[in-house]
């Protein structure tokens, strides 16, 4: 009885704000007090806020982009994992997922600078690679080794090159793995706060940035309205992401 | 017409860093044969497979496919499949894309791919599961399918790992009949790997006993069983009493061996020269021993436990008494085994049918028995 109390209350705790971000971005009111009544308004200022546009539009090119590209390096890096018994390789790509993010987004600034790189979309996209590529390398090395490798031997077996093989036989079986990882690189990218605050430059805010920026005013409705559409967004594609790789999730 | 060795296996061998798993094996094995490798587990067996079929290089000797060396070419090319323990089915293919597969990778045309899938699928009799995925199959079924599409584009050679052994024993002998009538009727040449050796001996045209890396013996199934040329030939296959002892002398194929314990018997089998003092032991085959109540057996011909043996002869018209306890006792329905203790100690396993009357258990635990057999009855290996 104590146990079930105490966990209703953590999940409480945990999911009560969110709740009520989402219940006040329908709030017809300017204060997050009371509740007044509903309206659909503060969606519709959103679509009118330019800067708010803007960034939407930065956090789903980064996003797109970034977990593109980690999707391809990862799947390489898992099955280079799987493939080859080496020690460094899993170091150095699952080695993002544990560093503290601040670490990462400090090292990533004083590297950019110190190539003279200008900070804008692509150094932000580059920072969002490099830590999505290991999620996406676990991915699709959970679902390798959970593969027969007698399909491998018997596609060669029946006549299939090594990249035939490939191609047909590892490829589409890999392919939830590489989904999901690619679906988690892309909500990653979408929420990241950290290392994009210290890798984006004048114009390439995202929507994290841009929430923060508004907030250091007041809580406005138009926020809870703007993080009420991301929650729906990370919340949608993990949900597919975890239908593809049980397996992944389980593991984590 | 001259019968060609299909397959020709020189000089083999496969180091796994300290584990020698194969020991300069060489075999040849003959187009339309039934060929099966057998041995515990760890002999090699599945190791020799794998590098026939490409998926493993040998660190030396050579494998020939009709006189020409295949060792250097990879899986793809070689003209042989192979039905892996698990079928190997690719899951996110239907039933008649996996039987497909092997022609589409052959670059046959989508017509002829499509009749000669029918074809066989009808051969395995399921072509109603063209559309199903490999999930949704039984055993039975996947096994069927795995044999469709590894014969589907006439292989030389089929490779079977072990195929049985996911199945259940009544399912795993109807598959059996299947196989030899299937090698039957295609005639190609089958490679089987097993650890069975009852399976081995019910499909074999030939068996390659192996132990540890090397080939322990290459016979016919009835070869083996009555000749093992090794103790551990005749240890494997089947049950078998092993008694030690040296040989007194030789005239012929008749060998006086002094048996460790027992005593002279005459041995009246033998191929081979045995150097008079060498070790060896005796091997005789529990279904070979007659047994019977203590002093019945010297005028054997009226008592029903005579009806057990297969009534043979000797030319010598030699056989060999002891006696001993019955240690215990194995009620198995069709026959009874009795361990036999003898004078000096050692336990011999007789067999005794129980259809000879409508008695079982001739015998109680305890009781004084005799036991013997003819001088033809067991086999003599050097120790």
């Amino acid at each position: 009885m104590f146990l079930w109390l105490s966990a209703a209350l953590v999940y409480c705790f945990l999911y009560v704000p969110l709740v009520i971000v989402v219940l006040f971005s329908f709030n017809d009111s300017r204060l997050n007090a009371e509740w007044v009544g509903f309206t659909w308004k503060w969606y519709g200022k959103l679509l009118h806020n330019r800067e708010m546009l803007a960034a939407a539009m930065n956090s789903l090119v980064i996003a797109t982009v970034s977990a593109g590209a980690a999707t391809l390096l990862g799947t390489l890096a898992g099955i280079a994992m799987h493939h080859y018994r080496l020690r460094l390789l899993p170091l150095l790509v699952l080695a993002p997922i544990a560093m503290p993010e601040i670490l990462m987004g400090v090292s990533l600034l004083v590297l950019f600078i110190m190539v003279n790189m200008t900070l804008g979309l692509v150094s932000v996209m580059l920072a969002h690679i490099t830590f999505s590529i290991g999620f996406v390398a676990l991915s699709v090395q959970a679902r390798i080794s959970s593969m027969d490798p007698a399909l491998v031997e018997a596609a060669r077996d029946l006549g299939a090159s090594p990249w035939r093989c490939f191609r047909e036989i590892t490829l589409p079986l890999l392919m939830p793995g590489i989904l999901a990882g690619g679906l988690m690189a892309f909500t990653l990218s979408i929420d990241d706060f950290v290392i994009t605050f210290f890798t984006a430059g004048v114009g390439s805010s995202t929507l994290p940035l841009q929430i923060y920026s508004m907030v250091k005013i007041a809580v406005t409705p138009e926020v809870n309205a703007v993080s009420t559409l991301l929650m729906l967004l990370t919340l949608v594609v993990i949900t597919v992401a975890s239908r593809l790789s049980p397996t992944l999730f389980r593991a984590q | 017409m001259e019968i060609l060795d299909l397959l020709e296996i020189v000089d083999v061998s496969r180091r796994f860093d300290a584990f020698l798993a194969l020991d300069r094996v060489s075999l040849q094995i003959e187009a339309g044969e039934f060929f099966t490798l057998l041995g515990p587990s760890g002999c090699g067996k599945t190791t020799l497979l794998r590098l026939i079929a490409g998926f493993d290089q040998a660190d030396g000797g050579d494998i020939l496919l009709d006189g020409k060396s295949i060792i250097a070419t990879p899986p793809e090319y070689r003209p042989l499949h192979t039905i892996f323990q698990n079928y190997a089915l690719f899951p996110h293919m239907t039933v008649a894309e996996n039987i497909a597969f092997p022609l589409r990778m052959a670059g046959c045309a989508k017509k002829e791919i499509q009749s000669r899938v029918g074809e066989a699928l009808e051969n395995v009799r399921l072509p109603d599961k063209a559309g199903k995925y490999p999930d949704s199959l039984s055993g039975g079924q996947k096994q069927r399918i795995a044999i469709a599409r590894a014969l589907v584009n006439r292989p030389r050679l089929l490779l079977l790992d072990e195929p049985l052994s996911a199945l259940d024993a009544k399912l795993s002998e109807q598959m059996q009949l299947e196989l030899i009538n299937l090698q039957k009727d295609i005639g190609i040449t089958f490679i089987y790997v097993t650890h069975d050796q009852s399976e081995a001996l019910a499909l074999s045209h030939r068996i390659a006993v192996m132990d540890h890396g090397r080939i322990a013996q290459v016979d016919a199934p009835s070869r083996l069983y009555g000749y093992p040329n090794s103790r551990f030939v005749a240890d494997f296959i089947g049950k078998c009493n092993v008694l030690a002892g040296h040989v007194r002398e030789q005239q012929g194929d008749c060998v006086t061996v002094e048996l460790d314990g027992l005593g002279p018997v005459h041995v009246c089998r033998s191929e081979t020269n045995f150097g008079v003092g060498s070790r060896c032991a005796l091997t005789l085959r529990p279904e070979k021993i007659r047994i019977g109540r203590f002093s019945s057996i010297p005028g054997a011909s009226d008592t029903m436990t005579s009806m057990s043996v297969a009534d043979t002869v000797s030319p010598l018209g030699d056989e060999s008494h002891f006696t001993g306890y019955v240690h215990d006792l194995l009620y198995l329905g069709d026959v009874t085994v009795y361990n036999v203790t003898l004078s000096n100690g050692i336990l011999l396993e007789t067999l005794l049918a129980n259809s000879a009357s409508g008695r079982t258990n001739f015998f109680e635990v305890g009781d004084r028995v005799e036991v013997a057999w003819s001088c033809d009855a067991g086999h003599l290996v050097l120790d």
